[in-house]
């Protein structure tokens, strides 16, 4: 942006100050291409479509990304955020371990794997990140609130985030989620609401807000544009770790379907801006079947998707109406590769697999995803001689009552030698 | 039958920035055309050419989304709230 510039939400006018997006120069519809100034808009006025960052990106080299800072800022040309977003408070997401699976790769019979270990960000799950760049958006917007509708793991992140920055927080969840979910959002703000009914429910309810408060920030609803190019950050990260190059093969969770759409997008960027050499890579999609109407779609090779009502142990991932849906359906067939999905008991035996070979504790929704790994493996519709990045998104501790009825303590002795040898351990 | 439609913001300069209208009909399809009738040009904004809904609106009658029930021959009896949201990113 070259100059400060005014937008206008309903009856406000906002100042934008210069730079407040950094590179970013426009929101375009991804469907019509119906073009909008920056500002809190999210859905075109035209086809309601979803509305997309349009940027100017300058000059990027390796060797700039490589001086920044060890979080997401790294990547700040790429995303939405002013060139001095470090001088505001942050939970400065990102930058997490790729971890080499050697005990899960032979388990899986894959010769050469990874996993992207997101449940290490301040809030243990990818949501700091997406999180972070809404934060910045909301403050260039002058929002009074803080706000979302989330799954779980989104209202942990909004309520620490907006802790860190003196906002005002409120979150919506749906009121059956896991206990320390609850506990994770309402121990950073006093304003957790928990609503009867689903995340759909509730997101619904999140929109209907959002267009009557002036100066809320619902981070997935209205500021959505620049939340979303949080997660690209996850691409990025990727291909940097790996020595600036791409992953043969990536397996990403499905809920609303933005983060594998997003990290498709960093992979496209780092190619087009150089900063890796291009080359085709597969895009994996996983849903657990309790929840899964993008997998329903992709295997009955239709492009419409349609809504469901969850029933699954995977609650980060049950959103019926996934709203990113038909683009991870687009992605993953361009890409050749595919969308599949398992049973909540595949899930949690999945989790114990990933803890038991490779020491990572991973929620329910990474359950989803390395149990869709081993699936594909056994389907044959992954090749296990292609290098394959799998993400972990969220930590174990937040879903402990998913496995805490499969694992425990093997015998229960009394503190003498005799009856530890009586269990055949020594 | 006289049912009340939420209009979302970007509808809103058809209504006149009112984000709650009135309208009558039977059925969704019907409360639509009511619609169009009282706010010219809306409806096409929230069906498409071939007169489905659009892929990123979501329309609920009462609480239920619309695609659950049967769709613009979804009941609107008296007294309905029916919604208009767009599609949002995952939480
Ligand atoms: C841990 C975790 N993984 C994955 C997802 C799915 O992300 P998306 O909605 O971007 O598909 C979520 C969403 O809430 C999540 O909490
Ligand atoms: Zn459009």
């Amino acid at each position: 942006m070259s100059a400060a510039t005014i937008v206008e939400h309903g009856t406000e006018k906002k100042t934008l100050r210069e730079g407040a997006f950094g590179n970013a120069t426009a929101l375009a519809c991804r469907e019509c291409g119906h073009q909008l100034e920056l500002g809190p808009f999210y859905a075109c006025p035209e086809c309601f479509g979803p509305l997309e960052i349009v940027y100017q990106f300058p000059q990027v080299t390796r060797e700039q990304i490589e001086a920044g800072p060890k979080n997401i800022w790294r990547y700040k040309a790429l995303l939405p955020v002013p060139d001095d977003i470090e001088q505001s408070p942050n939970m400065e997401p990102g930058f997490t371990r790729l971890l080499k699976a050697h005990n899960l790769g032979r388990e899986l019979g894959i010769d050469n794997l990874w996993v992207k270990d997101d449940s290490t960000n301040p809030t243990n799950s990818f949501k700091d990140r997406v999180v972070a760049c809404a934060l910045s958006a909301a403050r260039e917007l002058d929002a009074k609130v803080f706000a979302c509708p989330s799954t779980g793991n989104l209202a942990n992140a909004v309520a620490a985030a907006g802790a860190r920055a003196g906002m005002k927080t409120v979150v919506f969840i749906p009121s059956n989620l896991e206990k320390p979910k609850q506990v994770n959002s309402a121990i950073y703000t006093e304003n957790l609401v928990a609503v009867n009914g689903n995340y759909d429910d509730v997101n619904k309810l999140a929109s209907e807000i959002a267009g009557e408060e002036e100066g809320w920030a619902f981070v997935n609803v209205n500021v959505r544009p620049y939340y979303a190019e949080g997660s690209k950050t996850l691409g990025y990260e990727i291909a940097e770790q790996l020595g600036w190059r791409l992953p043969d093969q990536i397996v990403i969770p499905v809920a609303s379907g933005s983060q594998l759409t997003k990290v498709h997008k960093a992979f496209q960027e780092l190619i087009k801006l150089g900063l890796v050499e291009d080359k085709p890579y597969k895009v994996y999609g996983a849903q657990a079947t309790g929840c899964s109407p993008v997998s329903v779609a992709y295997k009955a090779g239709v492009d419409a998707i349609r809504p469901v009502k969850p029933d699954t142990i995977a609650k980060s991932l049950a959103i019926g109406n996934p709203a990113d849906g038909i683009y991870v359906l687009d992605i993953c067939r361009e890409t050749g590769g595919a969308v599949e999905d398992i049973s909540d008991e595949e899930v949690r035996a999945a989790i114990v697999l990933l803890a038991r070979t490779e020491g990572i504790f991973t929620e329910t929704a990474g359950g989803t995803t390395v149990g869709v790994l081993k699936k594909l493996v056994e389907s044959g519709q992954l090749d296990t001689s292609l290098e394959t990045v799998v993400i972990n998104t969220g930590h174990g501790l937040k879903t402990l009552d998913a496995v805490s009825d499969i694992v425990g303590p093997v015998a229960t002795i009394d503190p003498s030698y005799a009856a530890f040898v009586a269990t055949g351990l020594a | 039958m006289s049912v009340s439609v939420r209009i979302p913001t970007i509808l809103r300069t058809y209504t006149g920035g009112e984000s709650e209208v009135s309208a009558s009909g039977a059925t969704l399809g019907e409360v639509l055309e009511d619609l169009d009738a009282r706010y010219s040009g809306i409806r096409a904004r929230i069906l498409d050419d071939s007169g489905e809904l659009r892929r990123f609106v979501n329309v609920y009658v009462g609480n239920e989304d619309v695609r659950f029930l049967d769709s613009l021959a979804t009941p609107t009896p008296d007294g309905t709230q029916i919604s208009v949201i767009p599609a949002v990113a995952g939480g």
